[in-house]
């Protein structure tokens, strides 16, 4: 059984095709790229994956339910969690209280009001670990609002990943960030994906990247799936190098290097 | 905001210095507590006036500091604990003030709870318009039926015929006046002190935190899995319960219940008192109740104009002074000990 599965999924917006009869699936345990010309629909069916959008048409399956016409705080309980473009975080809180509370609300904690939150050992010693992972432990007492940018694109990851998901939706984690911080960001999310085997669904530009770290890449194109496969099959269609790159050829992706 | 030292300053950024805090409580509860034995009757009646207004302010800020919603009609609340305190002294005879505060507190958590589902559906500008038609609905039908309500007459409620802890204190014979506001002073501190542990307790559990999350950014507040809609239905309520019991504190101690405090500028008189202290603090509230308090009995006393003076403090505020007067020592205690250190 896959672990997620849409069948005929449509989102449009007016003409634009933003999902057109997507069909996709998710194996457990699967690095896997969504790539795509900018407007190809790929936020748009995270969106609709994650409950933020509604879909016109078609059915999401998770874990063999059918979870089409569950709300976002229900998707997120059963497993599905997803990080932002553009950065969602809570911007007077600090890194520590950010993170801590996707483990509250992870363990059903939030609608306790009787107990002191920074009391709660477990939860405190999780939330710790869980910056440090992210590189982010010298940080822990700096409002949300306070961070660098970087430091802000993995404190967004990390909220999504301490609610421990079973599919981990990560939308741009390095859109906005200098080149030179781009690798380390990937590199921290990447072993910390890696190492837990979250199944991680990736939506990203850099196709460097993308070669470098994912099992599949799905290529979009106009709201449909254009082309799917290993990193290495990908390489070498020129179709897809034609929609990407706007150049086909065999040494269309090995640019200066 | 960029000066992270700054933002940090506040008490929510950082983790609660929980022992300093409780010292610094103590100091000022037992420094109250000695109040009423230095100065007069008059203060002491403003005092109790300050203390109550405090907790609903620190309940009208539950919604405004911690969950970002801008209410424009506690009165509402306000209203119901006073009015339905007064129904029950008058209707069903009751002398004990703990009844009354229980029938009272019933009475908000209905109100409340109805108002707030209809009201936590919006947001914004949304939120606090529907908040203050639903509570002219309320001052409307305490106005038109005077059959029940007493219309602008009011309903009294005499101190002399109510009793404190069971019956244990009363108030007949000689020196009624002054001996009930002496007894009562204590009786409201008391519940002002367990009424501030316990909202101090509800910000800083995870609960509080959750409300601070939807406050910043309600729709990733729904990506970590928090019911955003229920949880500002469960902060409005605990927020309507908070004015609700000052409300029924207040109706002994004013003698009497008008529609006056249903209306409106009463609603704008909570929202005053959080601006004034500061909403970005959780102290905030209760010192700009306390201060609101005096401010307008002395600026009732020595003007006629009494509006227009605390107007014009209002717009020095929001000008000068926009985390208000908790939110700026705050601010100078913080840059005094960068300086110092």
């Amino acid at each position: 059984m896959s672990l997620l599965q849409t069948i005929d999924l449509k989102r449009y917006f007016g003409e634009t095709r933003a999902v057109d009869n997507v069909n996709l699936t998710i194996e457990e345990g699967e690095f896997v790229s969504l790539v795509g010309p900018n407007g190809a629909g790929k936020t748009s069916l995270c969106n609709v994956v994650s409950a933020y959008l509604r879909p016109d048409s078609g059915k999401i399956i998770f874990q063999g339910e059918d979870v089409t016409n569950a709300s976002v705080t229900e998707r997120v309980k059963a497993g599905i969690a997803r990080s932002f473009q553009l950065v969602n975080l809570f911007d007077d809180l600090t890194a520590f209280d950010n993170v801590a509370l996707a483990i509250f609300s992870r363990q059903g904690k939030t609608r306790n009001l009787a107990a002191l939150a920074h009391l709660d050992g477990e939860v405190n010693n999780e939330a710790d670990t869980v910056l440090g992972q992210f590189g982010l432990a010298a940080k822990r007492n700096v409002t949300a609002r306070g961070l660098a940018q970087g430091e802000r694109k993995l404190l967004d990851v990390a909220l999504a990943y301490a609610l421990r998901p079973r599919l981990l939706f990560l939308d741009e984690p390095t859109s906005g960030v200098s080149t030179r911080d781009k690798g380390q960001i990937m590199d921290t999310i990447a072993s910390v994906v890696r190492g837990e085997g979250i199944t991680a669904v990736i939506i990203e530009h850099d196709m460097d990247v993308v070669f470098k770290y994912s099992d599949r890449i799905v290529v979009m194109h106009q709201g449909a799936i254009l082309a799917q496969g290993p990193p290495d099959a990908i390489r070498t269609n020129e179709q897809v190098a034609m929609i990407l790159l706007g150049s086909a050829g065999p040494d269309a992706f090995s640019r200066e290097h | 905001m960029t000066d992270t030292t700054v933002t940090s300053a506040v008490p929510e950024a950082t983790g609660p210095a929980t022992t300093r805090l409780i010292v610094v409580a103590i100091v000022i509860l037992v420094a109250l507590a000695v109040l009423p034995h230095v100065v007069d009757t008059y203060q002491t009646q403003l005092l109790i006036y300050g203390l109550l207004f405090a907790v609903a302010a620190l309940g009208f800020n539950l919604l405004l500091g911690y969950t970002g919603l801008l209410s424009f009609g506690h009165s509402a609340y306000f209203g119901t604990g006073a009015y339905t305190v007064a129904f029950i002294v008058r209707d069903l005879g009751v002398q004990s003030m703990e009844l009354c505060i229980l029938g009272g507190l019933l009475g908000t958590l209905f109100v409340s709870a109805l108002f707030g589902f209809v009201c936590v559906r919006h947001t914004r500008i949304f939120f606090g318009i529907l908040t203050l038609a639903l509570s002219q609905v309320l001052w409307s039908l305490a106005f038109k039926f005077f059959w029940v309500t007493g219309g602008t007459d009011g309903i009294r409620v005499a101190s002399a015929r109510l009793t404190l802890l069971g019956g244990l204190i009363d108030f007949r014979g000689p020196g009624a006046f002054a001996r009930f506001i002496f007894a009562y002073y204590y009786y409201v501190l008391v519940l002002f002190a367990a009424a501030t542990a316990v909202m101090w307790i509800i910000v800083h559990s995870p609960f509080g935190k959750a409300l601070q999350a939807i406050r910043d950014n309600e729709t990733r507040a729904g990506f970590i899995g928090i019911p955003v809609r229920r949880y500002r239905w469960i902060a409005f309520v605990i927020s309507g319960l908070f004015a609700g019991l000052a409300g029924i504190l207040w109706v002994p101690l004013n003698g009497l219940t008008t529609p006056d405090i249903l209306y409106w500028p009463f609603s704008g008189e909570i929202v005053f008192m959080a601006v004034l202290g500061g909403f970005r603090n959780f102290t905030g509230p209760i010192v700009g109740a306390v201060v609101f308090n005096y401010l307008k009995a002395y600026a009732v006393a020595s003007s006629e104009y009494w509006q227009l003076v605390l107007g014009v403090v209002l717009v020095i505020l929001v000008l000068v002074l926009p985390s208000g007067i908790v939110g700026t020592i705050a601010r100078l205690t913080a840059r005094f000990r960068g300086k110092a250190s």
